[in-house]
């Protein structure tokens, strides 16, 4: 069929609608990376001594590690030391105390991107903590979930206000040494949210948090540390966007989730990184750990992600489920489209017995794009009664793409049930033909058809992303079939 | 890295010492310092990941012992297949016995004999067909079996021929405290539109230690049809090792049945690149195992152009201490449009002591394609063992009959009667109360 | 309303359709019969504008326009409306947002301003009972998990909702028992008007016990061989389809 190409390539070039920059006064540090470096990250942040030596040890270990070469990406080499580690906006000495307080330039900036900063614009219930470049610049709602007891607040007030419980759990999921991204982000990681929901409090309302890279030259490695206690639960939104440049920039952040008996954990993400242009130039690097522990019986942690941007996302949000009867869940939608690569999926690593786990992933690749979803499904020796659904489809638009699955299944206890199931079609000529004879005009319809594969995705997510979601996989999407 | 390649180096001199020269000779040491290179592949390497070979490259196995073997008729008798009416080639302990063999009444221009015979007589027909093992997705045990390439099969079938009788190719192993290695090279050769039936059988006599690293290359030129059967019962003490390599052409087919019952560790490699449109491959697998082996899977399948076919169904019974691994890869090259790959793999976990690694992979790089796969671990369906013990059946029983029921999957897709009997037979003896259903599953 | 001139049609290179005539007016039902094979549904589908096919010579006029160059939507926007003789399942898609996505494209397409949620309803509500659809298929994704029956009436349904002017049915009696068919052929009977025309395509004369044609054509190696009235399809049942080639043949 001879789509109408013009158009095609008018819609495929339609511009990353969150492509702009913001001029602020940034307290930037020039490039690099030494010892000096981080004590100095440390020092401006006020951060007691331990956290400092904490920080240190990564960064030795760090030293003596290599870049991952396993995923199935093509990586230009990342100098490391032409990043810059620190950007902070330049703010009055004692930081915004109230909404009034912080520079109108930034709450444009998430104006623009729809976030429901302001107070009035609370009512949706959504507590937004806003990560700019490294520091985090409001938390709002904070009366509210104090009546609860809840604490949302931005790393770097956690270490200062709680330094109790930020020492106990920080790195508890995520050692130092886990992997490259994850021992890089330990030694320079700068800001982040914190959140702590007492033993029984259901969480008064959504938790959400931005990020934003905005300088040139910067790297973002935040931290994010979620400890829900017996008995509670809390849903988390994440997230983020950055602006268009010509160059690569690093994105590698840390998550650690716990959940102790009976509690649950939701984590939704919906990344929108900057991608690069259609001949592949600029965009971020999304190089992320994420991982819950279910560390209590009956617990229950939730991942959902929409990852429509980037350059190159590498990414496996994954949970141990350690306490008897705790439930894991991965509900993923990956877009790529030009020349953006994924490789993500998830561990779902059962030790507790009656442990259960449930893997729904959906892959979509356009143009020059490649996709690969690896997985880890592993039956420990005493977990008994195990139980492993998982699902991975792809969806192939334009014969220049790429789709991959790399399941990997370690089964080491008898009574454990493990399913899984891959399909990869490409998107069906008798479907879109059937649309369109019903009147529906082909990028429509592609929409329509594209959105039914996520459904099982979407229906997990929180309403507001779901459409936001939606939304943003049809501009990813935008001309990929003709 | 603790690699025994100082062993391999002095039995190779041995070797060569024994051997003429002939255009061989060269092929062999470029093997042999590609394997001294590399060494023996270890668990840091993704397609070695979940298998140790240590234990391979400490044996210190020996490929040019002059012990003679003496094995009777009788014994070869009872590890036939009843009722099979076949050519046979009859190797012991890697070396060809001509004594033992049969090849009467091979059609006209078809060629079945020892490979050492085929290196002197068909020179370029062996050397064209013979997988590079510098390769990059070949191991070093592929290599090393170059090195020592001696005996083997070379079968060869002209343009258009069918040949009804099936080939036996017997690989039996007695030891007599010799640890000996057999590198065992198959080239099977098939021109267009001919159609044969191949079996590997590799059979331990006894309970000795020795190591058997095979390599068959296999070209089927177009339209030609190979049914190709592995049944690998090694000694329980044994290490085996398989390479099979398949080239197919145009309109190409390709059956593979692979059983594992025997070994200490066993590898099976099966990888074919489907170079044609029409070609396809089905691969058909049943592993069992017992007490502590460790027995690998790993199969490949490059569709290289559009229009290419292939299936794969394999399953897993794993008792006791022991482990299987199960990689399955479907590669999907650029531009080759209109594929169709299916891949299942599953498991059934009998003991709490057994442990399995699957992977079944999907890489794909053309977008009008219908891929899947499967992988599963589990148990015996409850309602099934529920159902069978009201009907008065007693539990093991119960569960005897449903796990052969779960292998018997594989199996019956084998067309050849008497091998199909004697897989089951051999399937059943593994299962308690193997008199018992016995009875339920007679023909 | 439709004029098919000397229509030459290819799959693969293949020549199915070896010259077609036909003019379809407004209230009139066309049947066209033909043993397997013969090019019926390929007819079908190269006036709905399906890939795959190429029209390699001759014209499709629709109200006195050209429609060959016409994309799929374009050709529904004017009017024309393909009952699939296998209707497709989109999973995830629920059945009523297709519905309400097409029909609001089609009044875009008429410079009539989209439906809101009430409107529709209360349009959907009207025609289901025409086939006597069951509410819960309304929900659910497109065709998934649908007997052969509910497809074919879902098929109906959809026509009824989309209102076309040319309504193609490609063997939609196929695969329906007599229940089945009586519900499908009143739905369709109620569809009839004067500004309204249809095509049915079929193998069996079945179906035109409940919709009565006012032609039928016989179609065969992709030629119309023979054209009449109701009584033919009543011959063909009687005598197969071989008297009409062997006539046809000797002329």
């Amino acid at each position: 069929m001879a789509a109408k190409s013009e158009n095609v390539e008018e819609l495929v070039r339609k511009d990353y609608e969150h492509g702009f920059t913001t001029e602020i006064d940034a307290d930037t540090v020039p490039p690099g990376l030494n010892e000096d470096v981080i004590t100095f990250i440390s020092k401006k942040k006020e951060e007691p001594e331990w956290l400092l030596e904490w920080r240190l040890k990564a960064y030795r270990h760090w030293l003596t590690m290599e870049d991952p070469t396993w995923a199935h990406l093509d990586i230009e080499h990342i100098d490391y030391q032409a990043i810059s580690y620190y950007s902070a906006p330049k703010s009055k000495e004692d930081g915004p105390k109230s909404l009034d307080e912080v520079d109108p330039k930034l709450l444009e900036t998430y104006e623009k991107l729809g976030i429901p900063l302001q107070e009035q614009k609370m009512l949706a219930g959504v507590a937004v903590d806003a990560v700019f470049d490294s520091v985090s610049v409001a938390t709002t709602f904070k009366g509210k979930l104090k009546e609860a007891g809840v604490i949302f607040c931005s790393f770097s007030e956690a270490v200062k206000d709680y330094p109790d419980l930020v020492k106990k759990y920080l790195g508890s999921v995520v050692p130092t040494a886990d992997n490259f991204f994850a021992a890089l982000n330990s030694a320079v990681f700068t800001d982040g949210s914190f959140c702590y929901i007492p033993k029984g409090v259901r969480c008064p309302m959504e938790l959400s948090t931005y990020f934003r890279i905005n300088a040139s030259n910067t790297g973002q490695f935040e931290r994010t540390l979620i400890v829900a206690d017996e008995g509670s639960h809390v849903s988390y939104l994440e997230g983020c966007t950055a602006p268009m440049r010509d160059e690569n920039q690093l994105h590698a952040a840390v998550v650690e989730l716990v959940a102790l008996d009976d509690a649950e954990i939701k984590y939704s993400t919906v990344q929108n990184w900057y991608p690069g242009d259609e001949n592949g130039v600029g965009g971020i690097y999304n190089f992320v750990t994420k991982r819950g522990d279910c560390r209590g019986k009956n617990s229950k942690i939730s991942w959902t992600q929409v990852e429509t941007g980037s350059a190159i996302t590498w990414k496996y949000p994954s949970c141990l489920l350690k306490g008897d009867n705790s439930v894991g869940e991965f509900y993923s939608v990956a877009v790529t489209n030009n020349h953006q690569q994924a490789d993500t999926g998830t561990k779902m690593i059962h030790i507790g017995k009656n442990t259960k786990s449930t893997i729904i992933s959906k892959g979509i690749s356009a143009k020059q794009a490649q996709n690969a979803y690896r997985g880890l499904v592993k039956i420990s020796k005493h977990a008994d009664n195990a139980r492993n659904y998982t699902q991975c489809d792809s969806l192939l638009m334009g014969d220049k793409c790429g789709a991959h699955t790399f399941p990997y299944i370690e089964a080491k206890n008898s009574t454990a049930t493990v399913e899984h199931e891959a399909t990869t079609s490409k998107i069906g000529d008798d479907q879109l033909f059937y649309c369109r004879q019903r009147g529906i005009k082909e990028e429509d319809a592609v929409n329509m058809i594209v959105n039914g594969f996520c459904k099982e995705v979407f229906k997990e997510l929180p309403m507001e992303f779901a459409v936001e979601a939606q939304k943003l996989l049809g501009i990813t999407l935008e001309g990929a079939v003709g | 890295m603790s690699n025994n390649t100082e062993h391999y180096l002095a039995d190779h001199e041995r070797l060569q010492d024994k051997l003429e020269k002939n255009w061989l000779s060269e092929k062999r040491l470029s093997a042999l310092s590609g394997f001294e290179q590399n060494g023996f592949p270890n668990t840091r390497q993704e397609n070695w990941k979940y298998t140790d070979v240590r234990a391979i490259a400490r044996g210190d196995f020996t490929a040019t012992s002059d012990a003679e073997v003496s094995i009777s008729h009788e014994e070869i008798a009872n590890i036939r297949f009843n009722d099979l009416d076949c050519y046979e080639l009859t190797f012991v302990n890697g070396k060809f016995r001509h004594d033992l063999s049969q090849l009467e009444g091979l059609p006209e221009g078809v060629i079945v004999c020892d490979l050492a015979e085929a290196i002197e007589k068909y020179e370029n027909l062996v050397s064209a067909n013979m997988t590079n093992e510098a390769e990059s997705n070949v191991s070093s045990f592929t290599a090393l079996n170059t090195a020592f390439v001696q005996h083997g099969a070379f079968i060869y079938l002209p343009k258009k021929v069918v040949l009804e009788k099936p080939i036996n190719l017997l690989y039996l192993a007695k030891d007599q405290e010799t640890n000996f290695a057999a590198h065992p090279r198959n080239v099977i050769v098939m021109e267009s539109q001919s159609s044969a039936v191949v079996i590997e059988s590799y059979i331990g006599l006894d309970d000795s230690q020795y190591f058997t690293n095979a390599v068959s290359d296999l070209s089927l030129a177009a339209a030609a049809r190979l049914d190709h059967y592995k049944v690998q019962q090694e000694s329980m003490n044994s290490y085996h090792i398989g390479y099979l390599k398949a080239q197919q052409h145009k309109d190409s087919y390709l059956e593979s049945h692979s059983i594992s019952l025997g070994g200490a560790i066993v590898r099976n490699d099966i990888h074919s690149q489907l170079d044609a449109a029409g070609a396809e491959i089905v691969m058909n697998g049943l592993y069992m195992t017992s007490g502590k082996q460790h027995v690998d899977n790993h199969t490949r399948v490059d569709h290289l152009k559009p229009h290419t076919l292939s299936t794969e169904n394999y399953r897993g019974v794993l008792n006791d201490r022991s482990r299987a691994v199960f990689n399955g890869k479907v590669i999907v090259h650029k531009d080759a449009q209109k594929i169709e790959a299916h891949q299942n793999n599953a498991n059934l976990l009998l003991s709490d002591d057994a442990e399995i690694d699957t992977k079944p992979e999907l890489e794909i790089y053309a977008d009008d394609v219908k891929c899947s796969h499967g992988a599963t671990v589990g148990q015996l369906d409850k309602d099934m063992l529920f159902y069978l013990r009201s009907r008065a059946i007693d539990e093991d029983t119960a569960r005897s009959l449903l796990t052969f029921a779960f292998a018997e999957e594989v199996i019956s897709k084998i067309k050849l009667a008497p091998i199909r009997h004697r897989l089951e037979y051999l399937v059943v003896g593994q299962l308690p109360d193997a008199d018992l259903i016995r009875e339920f599953t007679n023909e | 309303m439709l004029k098919i001139e000397n229509l030459h049609a290819n799959v693969e290179d293949k020549k199915i359709l070896k010259g077609i005539n036909l003019q379809v007016n407004a209230g009139e039902v066309h049947a066209i019969m033909g043993p397997n094979g013969s090019g019926k549904s390929t007819l079908a589908n190269v006036l709905s504008g399906r890939d795959g096919y190429t029209v390699t010579e001759g014209n499709i006029l629709f109200e006195n326009d050209s429609i060959l160059e016409l994309d799929p939507e374009e050709r529904a926007w004017a009017g024309i409306f393909l009952a699939f003789q296998y209707p497709v399942e989109i999973p995830g898609v629920n059945n009523v947002y297709l519905l309400k996505a097409a029909v609001n494209a089609i009044r875009e397409n008429r410079g009539e301003p989209p439906l809101d949620a009430v409107e529709f309803l209360a349009l959907v509500k009207e025609k289901m009972k025409l086939v006597k659809m069951k509410e819960d298929l309304l929900n659910r994704s497109v065709n998934e998990g649908f007997s052969g029956g509910e497809k074919k009436r879902n098929e109906i349904f959809q026509m009824a909702v989309l209102e076309p002017k040319l309504g193609i049915l490609d063997e939609t009696d196929s695969g329906l028992d007599i229940d089945a068919l009586k519900i499908v052929s009143e739905g369709v009977n109620h569809l009839r008007s004067d500004d309204r025309a249809f095509i049915l395509v079929t193998h069996y004369q079945r179906l035109l016990d409940y919709i009565k044609p006012d032609f039928v054509h016989v179609l065969s190696d992709g030629k119309i061989i023979k054209s009449g009235g109701p009584e033919l399809a009543l011959e063909l049942e009687d005598k197969g389809y071989d008297w009409v080639k062997d006539e046809a043949q000797a002329a």
